[in-house]
C-alpha cells in the first residue's frame, strides 16, 4: 500500500502531456519554498492499494493522449520505493508512461529498480551550491549529484527541474556552475525553470510553521528572461514553467 | 430551375424537399487549416461598431433599447429596418429598429404587460382590448385546464420554468429549404401534402389539416417579408448572398412570428459552404466577401430580442435567444462535415469579438480533421464561447446525420423531427419528500399521499430510496399531465406555423422532460449509505438540517461508488417518465441540464442530506457539485461521462471552467492538452461539453467594472451568456464554482 496525499488528475506540468499526478506523503527534505508543505509529514496519508492505481489509470487512458500517463511526485515518492515499486511494475505491464519527480536524496536497490522501470525521471535540483542548498532544503546536495551521476550510467532520460528563488537560487555565478556541473550529462533532455510563487504560503499557517520566505516576491519577467539567458547555454532545451 | 441549382449535382432532393440528400451530394469537406480565414471588412467594422453602441444603450437602459407597444409582432408586422442600409450585405430585422423589441401576447397578454410596465411602458389600450377581451392566449388555455395539484407542484418549486406563460420553443425549422427550393416550390409541396390529408376527419386528422393550411399563410407571408426588403423568396437563392440572405429570412420570420425560449438555427454552415464553393469557384466572390457574409449574417444573429419580464430572468439568465448553430459531425458515409464555412462561422469571434450568441455548438468526432479540432481549441481558449457535443455517440444513438442542438443540448433532426419542451422538475426536493412522508420540506403540504414516515431519524439507506421511488413516480405522473396540458394549448393557442412551415408535415415528436439536482441526489444518497446521516426536525417534523457523521464519497472524483447512484437516480427517473402517455404520442426524452435554473432551484429547497444547506444553489446541470470534485478536472469528466446517454436522450450537460495555466505552460501546449482532452471525455461517450476558459480574477474584475467588459462572454449550463448581464447574485454563483486549476 502506498500512501498517498493527494490525486490531480489533470496534471499538465509535471512531465509530458495530461498525467495523472499523484502526491504520495511523506518528504526527506523541507524545502523553505515548499509549496506542498502538508505533504512532508511522514505519517499520514491514505493507504492505496495496486489494484487502485490500476483502476484509476485506465479510466483516464484515454485522457493520457500519445504522450501522457502517471507521474509520482509528493512528497519525495521515493522515500516508499519499496512500496512504490510494485505499483511501477503494475502500471507498466499494462503500458503506461510514467514519470517520478524526485529530489534525488535516495539511491537503494528498490529505488534502482524504479527507475529502471520509469520513462522520466523529473529531478528537482534544488541548489547547486552545497551550503545553499542546505540552507534550503535542510540537507546537502551530495547525494541529489549522485542520484544524477547515477541516471547517466543507466542512461535514464531526466527532465531537471529548478525552482528559482529570489535572492536564493538565482545568484547568475550559481547558475553558471549549475549549467557547467551538469550540461554535461546527455541524458539531460531538458531542464525546466519554475518560478517562485507563495500560494503555497497559507498551508504553512495551516500547519503551525513559520513560513521563512515571508517578503520573497515572485520572479519578474527579467529575472526568469536573465536565468533562461544564462541556462540556455547548458542544456538542450530550457523552458519556463 | 435556377442557374445555380442546375449546376450542383443532382439526387432526390431534386423531385423532393430533401436538404440533407443535396449537402450530402454537394458538400466539400475541408481538411486543413484556418490560414485561409479572412479578417473582417472595413464595412462590417462600421456595421458593428453601430451595434456595439446600440447595445451599450441597451445594457445602460435596464436591457431593453426600446419597445413597440402598439404592434403586435407577426412576419409581416413591421416595414424593412436596417442597421445602415448602405452598408448591410444581409439585411433583415425583428422590427423597424435595431435592437427595438416587440410584443407576442399569444403566449400571455399578461405577462407581455408587466415586460413593458417593468420598463415604464404601456400596451396600446387597443392591444390590451384585444387580448383582454376577445383573443385567448396559451398562458389562458393552461391555466383553464390545469389541475390543483399541478398548481401545487408548480408554485412550491417541484416544477419549475414550465413553459406555460411563455413560448415553449424549441423547434427548428429547416430554414435552409427557403434558400433551396424558394416559396412557391415549398407552398405547392405543402398544398400536395394537403391533399393527402384526407379520409375520416378525426381529430388528429383535423388539427393537422389546419396546421398546414396555417403552415402555407406563412410561407405566402414569408414572401410579402421579403418583398418589403426587395427580395424575391419565390424562388430559389442564385448566390452565395442570396442563400445566406434567404436562410435568415427564413430565420427571420420565425423570431417575428415567436419568442420561444430558444430558437436554434439549425446547421446550416455546411450547406451554405456549397454556395460559397460555387460562387469561389467561378470568381464571383473573393474569400474576404465569403467571409463578410458570414460575419453580417452573424452579426444579424447577435441582435435578435424577445421582449421578457424580469422574472423570466431566474430562469434564463442574460437575455439568451439560443439560436443555436450546430457545426461539424461527420455523414453516415464516413466523411466529416468541416467546410471552410465551418472555420468562418468560429472566425465571427474574432472578427467581431466574443459573444453568447449564435450559440455555436462544435459536434465533435473523433474522425474531424486535426486542423479544425485545434482551431476550436484555440478559438475556446480565446473566447470561451464555444461548446462541443459527441457527434459520433449522437449519430450513433439517434441514426442521423443531418441533425441541429435545440437550445442547449438537444439533439434534432432537422425538418424531419421538432421537440416539446419540458423544463424541468427537481429531484433534490423530491428526495425530501421521502423523508418527510410526502410532505413538502419548506411548506409543509402533502405533495405525495402514501409515503411512510421513517422509522428511524437515522436514515437508513433502503427506506429511504424504497420512499424516494414511490415519489419519484408521482412526481413523474404530474410532470407528464402539465406537459400535456402545455403542448395541447400551445398548438392551439400559439401554434408555430413560420417555423412549421420548413418542417415535413406531421414530424415526428420529442417530449423533452428534464431533472435538476442529480449532484446533490447522488451525495445524499452516498452520504446515507456511506456515512451515518441524522435527520432534525422542525416544530412540525419536517426536515431542517441533517447531522452527517463520516465521511462519504461525492460525485465528481470518478468513484463508482457514488457515480453509480447518479446513474442509477437520472436512469430510473427517465424509465418513470417513458412509460406514460404523451400528447400527439410523442417520444419522451429527459435531459440532465439546468440553464440557470439551478440557482432558483437550490432556493426553493431545504437542507439536503449531502450537507447542503437550504438555499444553496445546486451545481448547474450534471454537474459535480462546486469543490467537492478534489481530484482534479479529469476526474469530475470521468464521473460526468459515466451518466447514460440512452436515458436522457434530450441531453447531458457539463459545463467545466479552467484557468488557462491549467491547460499548460504555452499555447501550443494548451491547444494540444485540450483537444486530448475532448477526444478522450467524448470517446468516453460523455455527450456535452461546455468549455470555459479564464480566470477567477477577471470575472471578479468584470463585475466591478462591467463597463470594460462588454462582450466577456462565459458558458453556463448549455448556452453563453455577456457576462456582464448576469444579475449579481449569479456572477456570484458562477465564481463559485469550480475552476480547475492545478497550482
Amino acid at each position: 500500500m502506498l500512501r498517498v496525499h493527494s490525486f490531480e488528475s489533470l496534471g499538465t506540468y509535471d512531465g509530458p502531456g495530461i498525467r495523472l499526478v499523484v502526491f504520495l506523503q511523506g518528504c526527506n527534505f523541507k524545502c523553505l519554498y515548499c509549496a506542498n508543505a502538508d505533504t512532508i509529514e511522514l505519517k499520514g496519508g491514505t493507504e492505496t492499494s495496486i489494484e487502485e492505481f490500476v483502476s484509476m489509470a485506465k479510466n483516464q487512458k484515454p485522457f493520457f493522449g500519445k504522450k501522457g500517463g502517471l507521474t509520482f511526485s509528493g512528497g519525495e515518492p521515493l522515500v516508499q520505493a519499496k512500496q512504490l515499486l510494485p505499483v511501477v511494475k503494475a502500471l507498466k505491464e499494462e503500458g503506461f508512461h510514467i514519470c517520478i519527480d524526485t529530489n534525488g536524496s535516495i539511491l537503494n536497490d528498490d529505488v534502482k529498480a524504479v527507475l529502471e522501470l520509469v520513462d522520466i525521471i523529473l529531478l528537482d535540483i534544488k541548489h547547486i551550491n552545497n551550503e545553499q542548498h542546505q540552507l534550503l532544503t535542510g540537507k546537502g546536495n551530495e547525494k541529489t549529484m549522485a542520484f544524477v551521476n547515477y541516471l547517466n550510467e543507466i542512461n535514464k532520460p531526466v527532465w531537471l527541474r529548478y525552482v528559482l528563488v529570489p535572492g536564493y537560487s538565482d545568484d547568475q555565478d550559481h547558475l553558471h556552475e549549475l549549467g557547467k556541473k551538469l550540461g554535461v550529462y546527455n541524458n539531460i533532455e531538458k531542464l525546466e525553470i519554475q518560478p517562485y510563487h507563495e500560494l503555497g504560503a497559507h498551508k504553512y499557517e495551516h500547519l503551525g510553521w513559520e513560513y521563512k520566505l515571508k517578503g520573497v516576491k515572485a520572479n519578474t519577467p527579467e529575472q526568469l528572461d536573465k536565468a533562461n539567458s544564462i541556462l540556455k547555454n547548458y542544456f538542450k532545451e530550457v523552458v519556463i514553467n | 430551375m435556377s442557374k445555380i441549382n442546375e449546376a450542383f449535382k443532382k439526387g432526390a432532393w431534386n423531385e423532393q424537399v430533401n436538404v440533407r440528400d443535396f449537402v450530402q451530394k454537394n458538400i466539400t469537406p475541408y481538411d486543413g487549416d484556418s490560414s485561409f480565414l479572412s479578417g473582417p471588412t472595413e464595412r462590417t467594422k462600421k456595421l458593428w461598431d453601430i451595434c456595439l453602441e446600440a447595445i451599450k444603450e441597451e445594457r445602460a437602459n435596464n436591457g431593453v433599447r426600446s419597445i413597440d407597444t402598439e404592434t403586435v409582432s407577426s412576419i409581416t408586422s413591421h416595414e424593412a429596418g436596417y442597421i445602415q442600409k448602405d452598408l448591410e450585405l444581409i439585411v433583415g430585422l425583428q422590427t423597424d429598429e435595431l435592437l427595438k423589441r416587440a410584443m407576442k401576447p399569444y403566449g400571455g397578454i399578461a405577462v407581455v404587460e408587466k415586460a413593458c410596465e417593468e420598463q415604464g411602458l404601456d400596451v396600446s389600450d387597443r392591444v390590451k382590448d384585444i387580448f383582454r377581451n376577445y383573443a385567448k392566449t396559451h398562458n389562458d388555455g393552461v391555466f383553464d385546464v390545469y389541475t390543483d395539484e399541478i398548481r401545487k407542484y408548480r408554485s412550491l418549486g417541484f416544477l419549475t420554468g414550465l413553459p406555460d406563460n411563455y413560448a415553449r420553443g424549441r423547434i427548428i425549422g429547416d430554414y435552409r429549404r427557403l434558400a433551396l427550393y424558394g416559396i412557391d416550390a415549398l407552398v405547392a409541396a405543402k398544398k400536395a401534402d394537403m391533399q393527402g390529408l384526407v379520409g375520416p376527419m378525426s381529430d388528429d386528422k383535423i388539427r393537422l389539416r389546419e396546421e398546414v393550411a396555417e403552415q402555407i399563410k406563412a410561407l405566402i407571408a414569408i414572401k410579402e417579408l421579403g418583398a418589403k426588403y426587395g427580395l424575391d423568396l419565390s424562388r430559389p437563392a442564385e448566390s452565395a448572398q442570396e442563400a445566406v440572405q434567404w436562410v435568415y429570412m427564413a430565420y427571420l420570420s420565425a423570431v417575428k412570428e415567436q419568442d420561444g425560449a430558444a430558437m436554434s438555427l439549425g446547421n446550416v454552415s455546411s450547406f451554405l459552404d456549397i454556395y460559397m464553393e460555387y460562387d469561389l469557384a467561378n470568381g464571383n466572390i473573393t474569400e474576404e466577401r465569403a467571409q463578410e457574409f458570414i460575419d453580417q449574417f452573424v452579426m444579424k444573429l447577435r441582435v435578435v430580442r424577445h421582449l421578457r419580464m424580469n422574472a423570466y430572468n431566474e430562469i434564463f439568465a442574460g437575455d439568451p435567444t439560443w439560436v443555436t448553430e450546430a457545426i461539424g459531425g461527420k455523414l453516415m458515409d464516413g466523411r466529416h462535415k468541416i467546410t471552410k464555412t465551418s472555420y468562418r462561422f468560429l472566425q465571427t469571434l474574432y472578427n467581431l469579438g466574443p459573444s453568447p450568441e449564435p450559440n455555436m455548438t462544435v459536434l465533435w468526432s473523433q474522425t474531424l480533421p486535426e486542423g479544425f479540432k485545434k482551431f476550436c481549441a484555440q478559438v475556446s481558449i480565446d473566447t470561451s464561447s464555444i461548446q462541443y457535443e459527441n457527434d459520433d455517440l449522437m449519430t450513433d444513438t439517434r441514426q442521423s446525420d443531418d441533425y441541429g442542438i435545440a437550445c442547449c443540448v438537444s439533439f434534432q433532426e432537422i425538418g424531419k423531427q421538432i421537440q416539446f419542451f419540458g423544463a424541468r422538475t427537481n429531484l433534490a426536493k423530491t428526495l425530501l419528500l421521502a423523508i418527510n412522508g410526502g410532505r413538502c420540506e419548506m411548506s409543509g403540504k402533502t405533495i405525495v399521499e402514501g409515503i411512510p414516515a421513517l422509522k428511524s431519524d437515522k436514515l437508513d439507506f433502503d427506506e429511504v430510496m424504497a420512499n424516494y421511488k414511490l415519489a419519484m413516480k408521482e412526481v413523474a405522473r404530474v410532470y407528464n399531465e402539465s406537459m400535456n396540458i402545455i403542448h395541447y394549448m400551445h398548438d392551439k393557442y400559439y401554434y408555430e406555423k413560420a417555423q412549421m412551415a420548413f418542417v415535413d408535415t406531421n414530424p415526428a415528436i420529442n417530449l423533452a422532460y428534464g431533472m435538476a439536482g442529480l449532484s446533490i441526489v447522488a451525495d445524499s444518497l452516498s452520504a446515507i449509505k456511506h456515512a451515518n446521516v441524522t435527520v432534525v426536525r422542525n416544530d412540525e417534523g419536517l426536515s431542517s438540517q441533517f447531522l452527517i457523521d463520516g465521511e462519504f464519497p461525492c460525485y465528481g472524483n470518478d468513484d463508482d461508488r457514488v457515480d453509480n447512484l447518479a446513474v442509477e437516480i437520472s436512469n430510473h427517473f427517465n424509465q418513470l417518465l417513458c412509460g406514460l402517455n404523451t400528447y400527439k404520442n410523442a417520444e419522451p426524452t429527459m435531459s440532465i441540464l439546468t440553464i440557470t435554473s439551478n440557482v432558483v432551484y437550490g432556493l426553493k429547497t431545504g437542507a439536503t442530506p449531502d450537507g447542503r444547506e437550504q438555499g444553496v444553489p445546486f451545481a448547474p446541470g450534471a454537474n459535480p457539485m462546486h469543490g467537492r470534485d478534489k481530484n482534479g478536472a479529469i476526474a469530475s469528466l470521468n464521473s460526468v461521462a459515466k451518466l447514460d446517454y440512452k436515458n436522457a436522450l434530450d441531453g447531458i450537460s457539463n459545463t467545466f471552467s479552467i484557468i488557462p495555466k491549467s491547460l499548460g505552460a504555452d499555447a501550443d501546449i494548451r491547444n494540444e492538452n485540450l483537444v486530448t482532452m475532448m477526444d478522450a471525455y467524448f470517446s468516453k461517450e460523455a455527450h456535452h461539453l461546455n468549455v470555459n476558459v479564464l480566470n477567477r480574477e477577471l470575472l471578479e474584475d468584470a463585475m466591478e467594472n462591467p463597463n470594460e467588459y462588454p462582450q466577456l462572454t462565459i458558458r453556463v449550463s448549455g448556452y453563453a451568456v455577456n457576462f456582464v448581464r448576469l444579475t449579481r447574485e449569479q456572477q456570484l454563483e458562477v465564481i463559485s464554482r469550480s475552476f480547475h486549476s492545478n497550482m
